[in-house]
């Protein structure tokens, strides 16, 4: 470490100080820079020099455990204690009695769910995520890295595809496309140059594993990069990311600069004699750009519109030259595959898909944060063991996985495997990794309503099954949703949505219905209830909404009467709240504020 | 002036394949918006057709093609924050920037109100970007509380 031989110079107590604070998006927002000044400001005034200070307040990326940032070790003099929830004021009463001291605050460190939360998964893709600075190089080559490059590099390019092939190792995008296979087409396909292209348009709305790792660990993808670019004959690599990422954006301009101060990228890379260089190329904003050819298509400047597949892109893709399109996660995990060998990967998983997943798990769960697991792994560990439960200790009604494309899996399914064919046995599918979990009080015809709005909105509207049949779904989802069903509904639905898989040119309409028919599937009697009863079961349709406070759950505190914004809640001390259904707006602000759950 | 910010952006440029969007980006980055002016200046100079230019410019979600609020607020419409009610807290916002229906901005030019698919910070959702500040586990009180803060450091 740097900080070690500088620090000798101060208080002996000090002398092996390292401060380790997550500045992950979620970390930023949850206020870690802030975190950060307060050590440095508070560390001077104790009389330790300035750049000390500097050298032991290290930055890293996400751990994964978003639910508790701002996050911080410390590791004092070779012995590690880990802090949540915390606060710039904090800050004082810690470098007080657990740094000048040696005695942790203990009410702060992290507890027993902390260790279960990480205790439960295998982390390979995450292991250096939030251990290392993410921007700095050395940090990364400390560690090992580049040494997959280096092994890669010493290798004829099909010694390598054979490697991978062996692994198993599947695209972690969505489909899960065998990677070696995908690689051998292009190195035997004709035409020069080839491309490499990472796809770091992380679109769906719930998953943000790909971000976390460029924040987290931004040479690990450009490794990667190299072993694929090498491996299929590429001299040139762009990363698509998008623009809604500037964070990650940043970290990786740094990591693509100093990794061509080093000779990683440029001219001859590692003296030996392959040239590659990175290039980032910035979306702009369409979720259709994940896809394969409306990717090329934005990256040589036109509109993001996707194109009939065959010819595939290893064939004909970037400027009609061969091209490969692999995942963030998919490139992060090759540099590890080399150096510990394909065996070594293919004993994690399952036998058809081997390896670890990243999940981000979100929604109404207790650990929200990014995961990683064996695939294979039960729904139920991943959401009671490592999640914690439901907030408030609800009821869980399904987990949503593969984002908009995808499908919601119920809770009386909690037993099944999370790997590629179960997830698409069941009607979903393992998409990029996002895990929406979903309480008793979330609509599911709301939800279904929530994604199909998306896709109708993102399609490109070059085919017309996904342009104008997305529209009429939409059209009737939000005709249930606001109590004007009408009876044949649900099986037009169907109907419409099995044609529009069919019919669709692209991955986007083809999987746009998937969210309405799986929730159809498995709960019908939710859209029953929302067309014949005129009921919204999870109370969250507003048109089907009536309020009312329960008197025997009511404890009086007047949260509810304080959030009303429409002054149609009456509350006195110690008398239960009344809803003034003439003034009502139903907008929720008392559902949600209630912390007894009375209002019903 | 216009001419200047403009040369600058092709100066970067003019050589490479494919760099409609990224000139768009940063147009956008110089004008805070996509002036016509600004597209027909590169159509000409690039031989590329105008068109070209409208047709990414329209595709995708990040271009404007009119001038924006002093203060830009981003709701991130993702999954997650779905999921834990951002819909209600993004409506009160529109409502107290009396912004007026189907628009995004409010008329005094003071605030923009727009929606994102996702920002990827499910883990604090429901989730706020005001003026590139990340704003995470939002409630109707810390919405007001942003826009108060929003307000003060840009004013009128």
């Amino acid at each position: 470490m740097p900080s070690e031989k500088k620090t000798k110079t101060a208080k002996p107590i000090i002398d092996d100080l390292i401060i380790r604070v997550c500045v992950g998006t979620g970390g930023l927002a949850a206020g870690s820079q802030e975190v950060i000044d307060e050590f440095a400001k508070q560390l001077k005034a104790h009389g330790i020099k300035a750049d000390i200070v500097k050298k032991c307040v290290n930055k890293t990326g996400c751990r994964g455990f978003c639910a508790k940032d701002v996050l911080a070790d410390i590791i004092l003099n070779g012995k590690s204690e880990t802090y949540q929830l915390l606060t710039p004021d904090m800050v004082g009463r810690i470098v007080e009695e657990h740094i000048l001291k040696g005695e942790p605050v203990k009410e702060w460190l992290v507890g027993s769910e902390y260790h279960a939360f990480h205790d439960k998964q295998t982390k390979i893709l995450l292991k250096q995520c939030g251990h290392i600075d993410p921007e700095d190089i050395d940090a990364y080559i400390n560690i090992g890295g580049y040494e997959g490059a280096k092994k890669a590099l010493s290798q004829k390019p099909v010694e390598i595809i054979e490697e991978i092939k062996a692994s198993g190792l599947r695209g972690r995008g969505g489909a899960g496309f065998p990677t070696g296979l995908k690689w051998d087409i292009c190195s035997k396909a004709e035409g020069y140059p080839k491309y490499l292209i990472c796809n770091a348009d992380e679109g769906d709305p719930g998953a943000f594993m790909d971000r976390s790792v460029i924040e987290g660990n931004p040479h690990s993808v450009l490794e990667g990069m190299i072993v694929g670019g090498y491996a299929i004959g590429a001299n040139f690599g762009y990363v698509y990311i998008r623009a809604e990422y500037p964070l990650a954006i940043q970290r990786l301009k740094i990591a693509i600069a100093d990794a061509r101060k080093k000779g990683f990228l440029g001219k001859n890379i590692i003296k030996s004699g392959f040239d590659f260089d990175i290039r980032i190329k910035e979306g702009a904003g369409a979720f259709i750009c994940g896809e394969e050819t409306a990717l090329i298509a934005s990256i040589e400047g036109k509109r993001g519109m996707p194109r009939a597949k065959p010819p595939f892109p290893a064939h004909k893709g970037l400027w009609g030259k061969p091209t490969v399109i692999n995942n963030v996660e998919t490139l992060s995990t090759l540099p590890t595959i080399i150096t510990q060998g394909a065996k070594w990967f293919s004993s994690i998983g399952t036998e058809k898909s081997k390896g670890t997943k990243v999940f981000a798990i979100t929604g109404k769960i207790k650990n929200t944060g990014l995961i990683e697991v064996p695939m294979g792994m039960s729904l139920r560990e991943i959401v009671y063991d490592i999640g914690g439960g439901c907030e408030r200790n609800r009821a869980l009604k399904a987990v949503q996985t593969g984002g908009p494309s995808g499908g919601c899996i119920p809770a009386s399914h909690i037993d099944m495997p999370v790997d590629y064919e179960s997830l698409a046995g069941i009607g979903s599918m393992m998409g990029s990794g996002g895990m929406v979990v979903m309480d008793d009080t979330t609509c599911m015809v709301d939800m279904s309503k929530f994604f199909l709005s998306f896709t109708q909105n993102e399609s490109c509207g070059k085919c017309t099954p996904c342009r104008i049949g997305t529209k009429r779904m939409l059209e009737i989802l939000t005709r249930i949703t606001e109590g004007k069903g009408k009876e044949g509904d649900i099986d037009l639905l169907v109907e419409l949505g099995t044609n529009i898989k069919l019919t669709s040119l692209c991955g986007l309409g083809m999987s746009a219905p998937n969210p309405v028919l799986s929730t159809i599937r498995f709960f019908r009697d939710e859209y029953e209830a929302h067309i014949k009863d005129g009921i919204c079961p999870a109370a969250v349709c507003k048109a089907l909404r009536r309020y009312t406070v329960s008197v025997d759950l009511c404890k009086m505190c007047g949260k509810c009467f304080k959030a009303c914004p429409s002054g149609a809640i009456a509350w006195e001390k110690k008398k239960p709240a009344v809803i003034d259904k003439e003034k009502c707006i139903k907008c929720g602000a008392c559902y949600e504020a209630c912390p007894f759950n009375a209002i019903l | 002036m216009t001419d200047k910010k403009c040369e600058q952006i092709l100066e970067k440029y003019h050589k490479d394949k494919g760099s409609v969007i990224s000139i768009l980006q940063d147009i956008q980055e110089s004008f805070g918006y996509i002036p016509e002016d600004a597209v027909f200046w590169f159509a000409e100079r690039l031989n590329i057709p105008a068109s070209s230019f409208f047709g990414a410019a329209t595709f995708y979600a990040q271009f404007y093609l009119k001038p924006r609020g002093k203060n830009i607020i981003t709701a991130c419409c993702g999954t997650a924050c779905h999921v834990k009610g951002s819909a209600p807290i993004i409506n009160r916002v529109r409502e107290d920037l009396k912004i007026p229906h189907g628009e995004t901005t409010s008329s005094d030019g003071k605030f923009t109100v727009e929606s994102v698919a996702c920002v990827g910070a499910c883990s604090i959702a429901p989730v706020f970007i005001g003026n590139k500040k990340v704003f995470g586990k939002m409630t109707m009180e810390k919405a007001s509380e942003m826009i108060k803060e929003l307000d003060k450091v840009k004013g009128v």
